[in-house]
C-alpha cells in the first residue's frame, strides 16, 4: 500500500510538533525516519497511524483519504517501542487478538485464527512458545511477538516505533538482519522511527531524516551520507566539522586567506567537510592548525586541530590521518578537504 | 577470615550475610507485635467458646437467630461489596482517566468513609433514607430503612474507599501504549476494556472486594442506626453479640464470635486463592 502525506501540520497546545511535512511512500519500501528527539519522526509515525490525528493536511492510503479514518479503520500495524503486549494473555492469545475482536462478519473461525497464529510464530520464529506469557520471554523475542501480532490483522503499512531501542547492542544487531530479511520476504510496506542512524543507514530504502519538525532531506543512505542537503544533515549523519568561510571570485576564503578550494558562487557561509575527506598537504594554501589530539579509531586514526581565531576560542575540527604517519601532539597540520559543501547563511 | 566462613556454615542458613541486617530483630519484633494484637485475643475468643462444650456450641450455631443474622451480616455484606466493585471500579477509571474541575475534591472525599465517625454516617443515612426521609420518601411505598437494603446501604459508604484506594494505583500504572495497541488491532473500546484493561485489574479488585468485604462483615457503628434491628429480619451478627454480652451470656457471645470469624476465614482464603491463581498467571499484576 502507498501511503501519500500531504502537507501535514501537528500542534500540541499550539507548539507545532510537525511543520508543513509531506512525504510519499512507495509500495513495499522499507523507510526510516531519522532524527534526534523531539524532531517530530514519533509524532509523524502516529498520525499515519491514526493514533493522533493532523491539525492540518490530509494522509492517502492509495486513493483513500484517510486523514480522519479512526485507528481501527486504517488497518496498520503498530510495533511499539515497549512491545505493549497484553500480559494476561499468552503468546498465542496476543498474537490471535486482532482476529478474535473482529466483528462476527469478519472474524475467521477459530480453526483458522490457530493456523494462522502458527504460521506466525514460524515466521518469527518463536514456535514452542505459543503458551508463554509475555512475562517469560527475553526483549528480543517479546520484540517478535510483537511483530507477529501486529502482521496478524494483514496490515496496509507496518509501522514500529523505536523496535530495537530497548534492546542491547548484540540483540539490536541480530534483529535488524533479521527485520531485513522478514521485510524482504514479505514486501510489507514498512516505517521505522529511530534515533540511531547506523540503523536507518543500513536498514532502510529510503531514510527521512528530521529536524524541528521539518523532514531536512529524504534519500537513500548514500544519498543523505554523501549528498547532505542541509547543515543539519551534514551534522547529523556520520561525523563532520565545519568553518565559517566567504566565497570571492570562485576562490574560498577562511580568515581572508586563501584556502586553495574554488566554488562557483560568490557567498559567505559554513564549510563542511568529513574526517576522512581530508588530505595532509605542504602547499601555501591550505587549512592548518595545531593537534591538540590524537586517537585511534578502528583502522583509523583521528586527530584533533584546534586552529586559532584571533584570540577568540579557537575553531576545533577533526581530520582523518593515516595510521602510521607521525603526526605530533603539538605540532602543526596542514591539510585540505578534498570534498566539501558550503552552506550558505 | 576462615574462622568466621567455617562459624556461618556450620550456623543457622537465616542468618546469612545481608546488606539489609536485622532480620531477627524485625521478625522477633512483628511476631510479639501480632501476638498481642490479633493472636492472644483470638485465642481468648475460642477459649472462652470452648467453655461451652460441642453441644452448646452447636445449640447456638443451629440456633434460627443465630442464623438469620450471620446471613443478614455475610449477605450484605458480600452485597455491597460487590456493588462497591463495580462503582469503585468506575469511580478509580474516572479519577485516573480525566482531569477536571474538582478531580482532588472528589479524591479527597472517598477517604471520607475513613474518617467519619460510623455513627454519624449511619444516623445521616437513616435519616435520609426513611420512609419520611428525603430519598428514602421517593422510594415509597418501598422501604429501604430498617430493612437489609439500609444496611447495603450503609455497607457501601464504608467499604467504598477500600476498592477505589486498591485499584487506582494500579490503574495508574496502565500503560497507555496497551490501550493503544489494542486499537491498532481493530479492538474497539468495549472490548478494550473488558479483554484487554480489566483482566489486568482483577487482583487488585479482588483484593479491594476482600477488603470491602471484611470490613463490612465486622461493621457495628453505622449500621445498628438504619438497620431497624428486627430479630430474624434486619438484624446483624456483631448486634446479637452486644445484646448477647448485656445479657452477661458471654460464652453464647464468644460462640457467635468464633463463627464469624471462621467463616470470615474462610472466605478471605478463597478469595487470597484466587488471587494467587490469577496473579501466578502472568507474574505480578
Amino acid at each position: 500500500m502507498e501511503v501519500r502525506i500531504n502537507n501535514i501540520r501537528k500542534e500540541f497546545d499550539r507548539f507545532a510538533a510537525l511543520n508543513e511535512v509531506s512525504l510519499d511512500i512507495a509500495s513495499g519500501e522499507l523507510i526510516a525516519l531519522l532524527g534526534p528527539s523531539g524532531s517530530g519522526k514519533t509524532t509523524l509515525l502516529r498520525l499515519i497511524a491514526g493514533l493522533d490525528f493532523p491539525t492540518d493536511g490530509q494522509i492517502f492510503f492509495g486513493e483513500e483519504d484517510a486523514s480522519h479514518s479512526s485507528v481501527q479503520e486504517r488497518n496498520v500495524g503498530f510495533v511499539f517501542q515497549h512491545y505493549a503486549l497484553f500480559r494476561h494473555m499468552t503468546v498465542a492469545e496476543n498474537i490471535g487478538f486482532g482476529l478474535k475482536v473482529r466483528p462476527s462478519a469478519t472474524r475467521p473461525p477459530k480453526a483458522e485464527i490457530r493456523k494462522k497464529v502458527s504460521d506466525l510464530l514460524d515466521m518469527v520464529q518463536l514456535s514452542g512458545l505459543e503458551n508463554r506469557y509475555p512475562n517469560q520471554l527475553s526483549g528480543g523475542q517479546r520484540q517478535r511477538v510483537a511483530l507477529a501480532r501486529a502482521m496478524a490483522i494483514e496490515p496496509r503499512i507496518l509501522l514500529l516505533d523505536e523496535p530495537f531501542g530497548a534492546l542491547d547492542a548484540k540483540v539490536r544487531k541480530e534483529l535488524r538482519r533479521w527485520l531485513r530479511e522478514f521485510h524482504d520476504r514479505t514486501g510489507h510496506t514498512t516505517v521505522f522511527v529511530t534515533h540511531d542512524q547506523e540503523e536507518a543507514l543500513e536498514l532502510a530504502d529510503r531514510v527521512v531524516v528530521m529536524s524541528q519538525g521539518k523532514i531536512e532531506q529524504v534519500g537513500s543512505a548514500d544519498d543523505v551520507y554523501d549528498r547532505p542537503q542541509s547543515p543539519f544533515v551534514f551534522s547529523f549523519i556520520g561525523e563532520s566539522s565545519h568553518l565559517p568561510v566567504e566565497v570571492k571570485d570562485g576562490t574560498v576564503l577562511f580568515q581572508g586567506e586563501p584556502v586553495g578550494l574554488s566554488e562557483s558562487a560568490d557567498t559567505a557561509g559554513d564549510l563542511f567537510f568529513r574526517p576522512e575527506d581530508v588530505t595532509l598537504t605542504d602547499e601555501a594554501h591550505a587549512l592548518s592548525g595545531k593537534v591538540t589530539a590524537s586517537r585511534r579509531l578502528a583502522g583509523t586514526r583521528i586527530a584533533e586541530i584546534d586552529i586559532a581565531n584571533n584570540g577568540h576560542a579557537p575553531f576545533h575540527v577533526e581530520i582523518e590521518v593515516p595510521l602510521h604517519a607521525p603526526i605530533e601532539l603539538g605540532s602543526e597540520a596542514r591539510f585540505r578537504p578534498t570534498r566539501w559543501k558550503i552552506f550558505s547563511k | 577470615m576462615t574462622a568466621s566462613a567455617t562459624a556461618s556454615k556450620a550456623g543457622w542458613r537465616v542468618k546469612q550475610p545481608s546488606i539489609i541486617p536485622g532480620f531477627g530483630l524485625t521478625l522477633g519484633f512483628s511476631l510479639a507485635y501480632l501476638s498481642l494484637i490479633i493472636l492472644i485475643p483470638i485465642a481468648g475468643l475460642l477459649w472462652r467458646t470452648a467453655e461451652l462444650g460441642w453441644s452448646g456450641f452447636l445449640a447456638i450455631l443451629m440456633d434460627e437467630r443465630t442464623i438469620r443474622a450471620l446471613y443478614v451480616s455475610f449477605g450484605t455484606a458480600f452485597a455491597a461489596a460487590l456493588i462497591n466493585v463495580v462503582f469503585g471500579t468506575l469511580l478509580a477509571w474516572v479519577l485516573t482517566r480525566y482531569r477536571f474541575p474538582g478531580r482532588r475534591l472528589i479524591d479527597a472525599m472517598v477517604d471520607l468513609p475513613f474518617a467519619l465517625p460510623t455513627a454519624v454516617a449511619g444516623i445521616a443515612f437513616a435519616s435520609l433514607y426513611a420512609p419520611n426521609g428525603w430519598v428514602g420518601s421517593l422510594f415509597m411505598p418501598f422501604r429501604i430503612a430498617y430493612t437489609p437494603y439500609g444496611i447495603v446501604i450503609a455497607l457501601i459508604f464504608i467499604g467504598l474507599p477500600f476498592v477505589v484506594r486498591t485499584v487506582q494505583p494500579i490503574m495508574e500504572e496502565i500503560d497507555r501504549e496497551v490501550e493503544e495497541a489494542a486499537a491498532t488491532l481493530g479492538a474497539n473500546r468495549f472490548q478494550t476494556i473488558f479483554q484487554v484493561l480489566l483482566p489486568g485489574l482483577t487482583p487488585a479488585i479482588l483484593t479491594g472486594f476482600a477488603l470491602a468485604f471484611a470490613r463490612g462483615v465486622g461493621e457495628y457503628g453505622s449500621v445498628i442506626f438504619i438497620a431497624g434491628n428486627i430479630p430474624y429480619v434486619s438484624e446483624i451478627a456483631p448486634l446479637l453479640i452486644v445484646i448477647r454480652l448485656e445479657e452477661f451470656n458471654y460464652a453464647g457471645a464468644t460462640a457467635i464470635a468464633t463463627i464469624m470469624l471462621l467463616i470470615s476465614f474462610a472466605m478471605l482464603l478463597v478469595i487470597n486463592l484466587i488471587q494467587a491463581w490469577s496473579r501466578g498467571r502472568y507474574g505480578n499484576a
